[in-house]
């Protein structure tokens, strides 16, 4: 079953989520190894965001654990200290700081020490400054440094969101729908920064965008009604009976409805 | 030189400074020694909007319960001011109530250097304790307002109930005396105006520091999205703790100035109606810049005292009226008025520009 390419950096063990008595997650098993670009997919209510939500503390599960890196346990961490320890974030829906410039955005997103009195007495340096103009060039936002981050347009704000999780130095992203509400032209560049990502660091993408997702040759976790019904390629996937029964051909019906609309 | 290679709206503002500095330090040329002592008890009230903005308008924690903090600051001065006019004796309200002794928790307060410690460091300390029980537990918005208002009749009730340690009803007062220098006196006035100026400057300056830091930039994220700053690694608890209790000093602060000033403190003075005025004049001046903080809080005082000199009987209306005019037409206060008016200013110079005429801007 185990990848031998690299080693294990993230694992859920038999993860199961409590929402009042739903179960959301029930019994889930997941790795992630070192260097890869994982895609979860499934239905609406399979479960995926919730398993973000566990992996990064936000959700704490009711049975099962999470292990990072060399077998941390974070199950019970605070988001805090799971994000310091190198697990990040993008939320579906843009989450900035509108009031904060797009530069104080990456400013307080950048990888630096967390504390209090740190904060108090932080100067900008000017390796700093340079990461962070490197940054502002790679999301395309150098001309909008000053601006405040609320009058950016959504597709920006979504750039922006990345670029500050990729200033945070994580050694896993946690990527739901990126791609969403995105042009045709920054959905590709979203595609080649994460081909380039994924050379340093691992990935775990929430998708709904098939197309999207048939770009990249890696591996792909399909989830239904909180539980793994399978896992491996694209294709595998794709030929595998119950999978199409449950979620392909759904989705083909969405895709039309949507490409109608 | 170095003025040269600032942008123009930064001399401006250091103009500013420098413009409102001078206005405060020679105004004990120009007013009355009635109307500089109200002045004084203004400034004093301006540094607790400081720590107001700092928490409220930075943060976006709304605090009603900074009455308390300005009123254990008042209190340890009061204590140390009573205790040194007495000559050795008990406090007269000590005597009324029947103790003996003075109780062992006002014996430090003999010392200036402890009492002046305690009237910052207690405040800080009450707003470290209710913030680690609140911001740890993620009780915010409202809920954490009301509980704010809930500390101030704990502290209210258990004030006037404990008459004989605090002086009930009637608070602390009947004291005249500070370094044997008479607190009426014009010459101890005036001197002490100019310390609270200094202290208001000092004041303004921690909280300009501190909003211009990273720890600033942090506390606005807070106030934009306090889960966001907990994916990217901060512990928003512990931010707010240290800006909630460094509002909680400032209050204790000005809470000291205002007895000196005043020569009284009392439970009525740290209660609820005075907590939500000092709310006010944040909301007034402009909540999230100092500036806005330290107008409202002295315009706001000033119309006061003008209305209810003027017209004692309705003056309330009028009072009444403001609020509504600033909350309807500037609901960024009047330090909004001001951006907006540059806004339009700007939006003009555009067209002119667009003209091909550039004015330099100095």
């Amino acid at each position: 079953m185990k990848e031998q390419t690299g080693s294990v950096i993230l694992r859920c063990d038999e993860v199961t989520v409590d929402f009042d008595g739903f179960k959301a997650v029930q019994g889930m098993n997941f790795s992630l190894t070192r260097g890869e670009l994982r895609f979860l997919i499934g239905p609406n209510g399979a479960g995926k965001t919730t398993m973000l939500d566990v992996i990064c503390g936000k959700v704490k599960p009711a049975e099962g654990k999470v292990l990072f890196g060399g077998g941390v346990d974070i199950t019970r961490k605070k988001e805090h200290q799971i994000a310091e320890l190198g697990i990040g974030r993008k939320f579906q829906t843009p989450s900035i700081f509108p009031s904060l410039t797009v530069f104080e955005n990456f400013e307080i997103a950048m990888k630096q020490n967390r504390g209090v009195f740190a904060a108090m007495r932080a100067k900008l340096r000017r390796e700093e400054r340079e990461r962070i103009a490197a940054q502002l060039a790679l999301v395309g936002l150098e001309e909008k440094a000053a601006w405040r981050a609320g009058g950016l347009s959504h597709g920006e704000k979504q750039w922006l969101e990345i670029g500050m999780m990729l200033l945070q130095e994580p050694e896993i992203l946690l990527l739901d729908e990126p791609v969403a509400g995105m042009t045709d032209g920054e959905t590709e560049k979203t595609g080649e920064l994460l081909q380039q990502i994924r050379k340093t660091q691992s990935i775990v993408v929430v998708e709904h965008d098939m197309e999207f997702v048939r770009s990249f040759a890696s591996k792909v976790t399909v989830m239904h009604e909180g539980k793994l019904l399978k896992e491996g390629s694209m294709e595998d996937v794709q030929r595998d009976n119950r999978v199409t029964e449950v979620y392909l051909g759904k989705r083909r019906d969405a895709d039309a409805s949507r490409s109608t609309a | 030189m170095l003025l040269r290679t600032m942008p123009p709206q930064r001399i401006w503002l250091l103009a500013g400074y420098a413009a409102a500095a001078a206005a405060l330090f020679c105004a004990p040329l120009v007013l009355s020694d009635f109307r500089l002592n109200l002045l004084a008890k203004f400034l004093a009230y301006a540094i607790v909007a400081l720590g107001l903005d700092l928490i409220w308008g930075y943060t976006g924690i709304l605090s009603l319960g900074h009455g308390v903090f300005f009123g254990l600051g008042g209190y340890a001065m009061a204590m140390y001011l009573k205790l040194n006019a007495g000559g050795g004796r008990l406090p007269d309200f000590m005597d009324w109530s029947g103790l003996t002794a003075l109780p062992w928790f006002w014996k430090p307060f003999g010392s200036l250097t402890f009492a002046v410690l305690a009237g910052i460091l207690l405040p800080m300390l009450l707003a470290l304790v209710l913030g680690y029980f609140t911001f740890r537990n993620r009780i915010r918005g409202v809920y954490f307002t009301i509980l704010t208002q809930a500390l101030v009749i704990i502290t209210v009730t258990l004030f006037i109930g404990q008459q004989a340690y605090t002086g009930g009803t009637n608070g602390v007062t009947g004291y005249g005396k500070l370094f044997g220098y008479s607190l009426a006196s014009p010459d101890t006035k005036r001197f002490l105006y100019w310390v609270t100026v200094v202290l208001l400057f000092g004041a303004f300056s921690l909280c300009r520091y501190l909003v211009k830091s990273r720890f600033g930039k942090v506390l606005r994220a807070i106030r934009d999205g306090e889960n966001r700053v907990r994916f990217i690694g901060y512990n928003p608890a512990v931010y707010q703790k240290v800006a909630f209790s460094i509002s909680a000093g400032l209050a204790g602060l000005a809470g000291m100035l205002f007895v000196l000033h005043v020569g009284i403190i009392s439970p009525s003075m740290m209660g609820i109606v005075p907590s939500i005025e000092m709310v006010l004049w944040v909301a007034i001046g402009g909540r999230g810049t100092l500036g806005g903080a330290v107008l409202g809080a002295i315009l706001l005082n000033s119309a006061k005292s003008a209305f209810s000199e003027s017209y004692p009987d309705i003056w309330i209306l009028f009072m009444g009226a403001l609020f509504v005019v600033v909350v309807v037409f500037l609901p960024k206060g009047a330090a909004g008025l001001f951006s907006q008016l540059k806004r339009v200013g700007r939006r003009k110079a555009a067209d002119e520009g667009a003209n091909g005429v550039r004015h330099p801007a100095v």
